[in-house]
């Protein structure tokens, strides 16, 4: 899988270099600025850009401007974004064009290589991956107006991991119950949120993330 | 000449009789009372009378200040130097206040203002109404009030009145009265003001005085904030982020120690260490939020303050009318009074709903934070609206509260500065 990679600060930029080839990513370019990473995007074909939001020369958001900038231009082009704090108002602009192949991630999180790769392969595959800060900051804004949907805690669990983007089986695994019972779960608080029903696991995904993000 | 202007013209008209009869009764009186009590403070009992009379001559002048902007939008500035705050109870501190009252040019200036005011000024403001009176007359002459003067002739301005005809003619002055009446009544109500604002306006010199004692006072107010800022961050350094560190350290250390001996404990141990460096970027990362949040440094005031809305537990609807960036310290000052604000809302309004709203105009960065919530809130000792003033003080920024009980509670901010 190729690779193009964005981040401004070298000893960074190394190490994730180095994990992603220790993980059999091909890296097309690992490049320190907006203007490279824009001409990167153009020129090469990656299947994945891991890209930090803030690049010089400006040090703003250059790199999550960059990356939704070649999203328009490659539709559903996976975009994986990192971020030393994570922003609701950011997460929304990246999934706003409901294409999918989107992550946005706090950088703590390559902390946890197989995490980390795991969400990176997912993204790639034009999954989802949305960091728990920014599910936690959708929730607590919705705690206080009604419990949502009358989910059971289970579920409310359940929904938290797949609004993370995870499958049904990394949702088992981490939860030690069986796909099964994920799957009725996830029937259920689709049914309570009156969500459609969808088999394909991105859509449902996006589908969840709307329903939190949506203002009441 | 349109129904607007008639109105404008009719209603400077009612204010300008309104205001010679302030100036007749009000100047009058409090310039005798006052004169006549700085005239008895050798006696003694003028100390004791002339603080409550000089309180009185300001208040009548702020009045005026008032009307001149709301009325003629004519803005005359406030002169008066502020007591210093530690001036005396009884009788001492009452000879400090008169004192200090009759050091203050000020109080001079407007007993002189009280003179022109009582004379021309009330001259000046009973001619908008009078000079529509007389025109009028004209119209009564005309009618039929000429027989009565047929023997002895009436001087209607120039035209002698005795007959039906200087009648007529009469009204035809009366009718050009009427029309220069309508026309100026507002440009001499105006005039009034204008006339009352080189006394009532403070002089160069204090001007300047009072913007040093505003500076002195807000760069005080700065100076303290940021070295307690700077105290807030060091005790979060050093209780966070540097003490995961040293447990860090310690934790590598052991483990060094521990690799071949028992690599199941040193195992234990490097996901501990791991544990404490997230915990330490997570405490960074909340302190960089509070001292200058990212969304700020990358999006600008604009977004920053949608990011802050979405964090709120309270919805929050945010509109943004910004044509451009504020220089760093306008927006970093501008964030933290809205955040401030917001805390406020959520913790004391009680509200369903708030919304923010962001304009640029005339040189203000205008921003109004309003809430549904219960209302009754105070800019005073203590709440977190007097933070708030101290805050957008330095910036030469104002706050203003509407917040009756039972709301909504509206606080307005304006800070001046120049958009890039």
């Amino acid at each position: 899988m190729r690779v193009v990679l964005a981040e401004d600060l070298f000893l960074l930029r190394d190490g994730l270099v180095r994990m992603l080839e220790a993980y059999d990513f091909e890296i097309l370019a690992a490049v320190e600025s907006g203007p490279e990473l824009t001409r990167a995007l153009a020129e090469l074909t990656p299947d994945i850009a891991v890209v930090d939001v803030r690049l010089p020369p400006s040090h703003t958001d250059e790199g999550l401007q960059c990356a939704l900038a070649a999203r328009q231009a490659r539709p559903g082009l996976p975009v994986l974004v990192l971020s030393q704090h994570v922003e609701q108002l950011y997460a929304r602009e990246l999934l706003a064009d409901g294409n999918g192949g989107v992550g946005y991630l706090l950088k703590d999180r390559v902390f946890d290589a197989d995490q980390f790769i795991d969400a990176v392969r997912r993204v790639a595959a034009g999954g989802t991956a949305m960091d728990p800060q920014v599910i936690s900051q959708l929730l607590s804004r919705r705690a206080r107006d009604r419990p949502i949907g009358g989910l059971t805690p289970r579920e409310r669990e359940v929904m938290e991991l797949m609004a993370q983007g995870r499958s049904n089986a990394a949702i088992a695994a981490q939860l030690v119950i069986t796909e099964r019972s994920v799957a009725k779960h996830t029937s259920n608080i689709f049914g309570k949120l009156g969500l459609p029903v969808s088999d394909d696991d991105n859509r449902r995904v996006l589908a969840v993330l709307a329903y939190l993000d949506r203002d009441s | 000449m349109d129904g607007w202007k008639i109105r404008r013209s009719l209603s400077a008209i009612w204010r300008g009789l309104a205001l010679s009869f302030v100036t007749l009764v009000g100047s009058i009186t409090l310039f005798v009372l006052t004169v006549v009590s700085i005239a008895l403070i050798p006696l003694g009992v003028g100390v004791l009378t002339t603080p409550a009379l000089v309180a009185a001559v300001r208040k009548h002048a702020n009045q005026r200040r008032l009307l001149a902007a709301t009325w003629s939008d004519v803005r005359i500035a406030v002169p008066y130097r502020p007591f210093p705050p530690d001036v005396r109870g009884g009788i001492t501190g009452q000879v400090e206040r008169c004192t200090l009252l009759l050091k203050d040019p000020a109080t001079w200036r407007d007993l002189q203002w009280l003179l022109i005011d009582m004379t021309v000024g009330s001259v000046i403001a009973l001619l908008t109404f009078a000079l529509n009176v007389y025109a009028l007359e004209g119209f009564v002459l005309a009618a039929g009030l000429w027989r009565v003067f047929r023997n002895e002739p009436y001087w209607y301005g120039f035209v002698p009145v005795d007959s039906q005809l200087t009648g007529l003619a009469a009204a035809a002055l009366g009718l050009v009265l009427l029309a220069l009446g309508l026309r100026f009544a507002s440009d001499l109500l105006r005039l009034h003001f204008l006339l009352a604002r080189p006394l009532l306006a403070p002089t160069h010199g204090e001007a300047l005085a009072l913007r040093i004692e505003r500076l002195t006072e807000s760069r005080h107010d700065a100076v303290d904030t940021s070295a307690a800022e700077l105290r807030r961050i060091e005790r979060d350094l050093h209780d966070g982020a540097q003490a995961r560190l040293v447990a860090m350290g310690m934790d590598l250390g052991t483990v060094e120690a521990l690799i071949e001996k028992d690599p199941a404990r040193a195992k234990a141990l490097i996901g501990q260490a791991r544990q404490s460096s997230a915990e330490a970027l997570t405490e960074l990362r909340d302190l960089v939020r509070g001292i200058h949040p990212p969304v700020l440094a990358e999006r600008g005031l604009g977004d920053a303050v949608k990011a802050l809305a979405l964090r709120l537990p309270v919805p929050a609807e945010v509109s943004v009318e910004l044509t451009g960036r504020a220089a760093a310290p306008v927006e970093s000052a501008a964030y933290f009074a809205v955040s401030e604000a917001l805390t406020n809302v959520v913790k004391h309004a009680g509200a369903d709903r708030i919304w923010v709203d962001l304009s640029y105009g005339e040189g203000m960065l205008r921003i109004a934070v309003t809430d549904d919530g219960g209302g009754g809130a105070v800019i005073g000792k203590g709440s977190g609206l007097s933070g708030l003033e101290r805050r957008l003080g330095t910036f030469d920024g104002i706050l203003a509260v509407s917040s009756p009980a039972g709301g909504p509670t509206m606080v307005t901010m304006e800070i001046p500065c120049e958009l890039s």
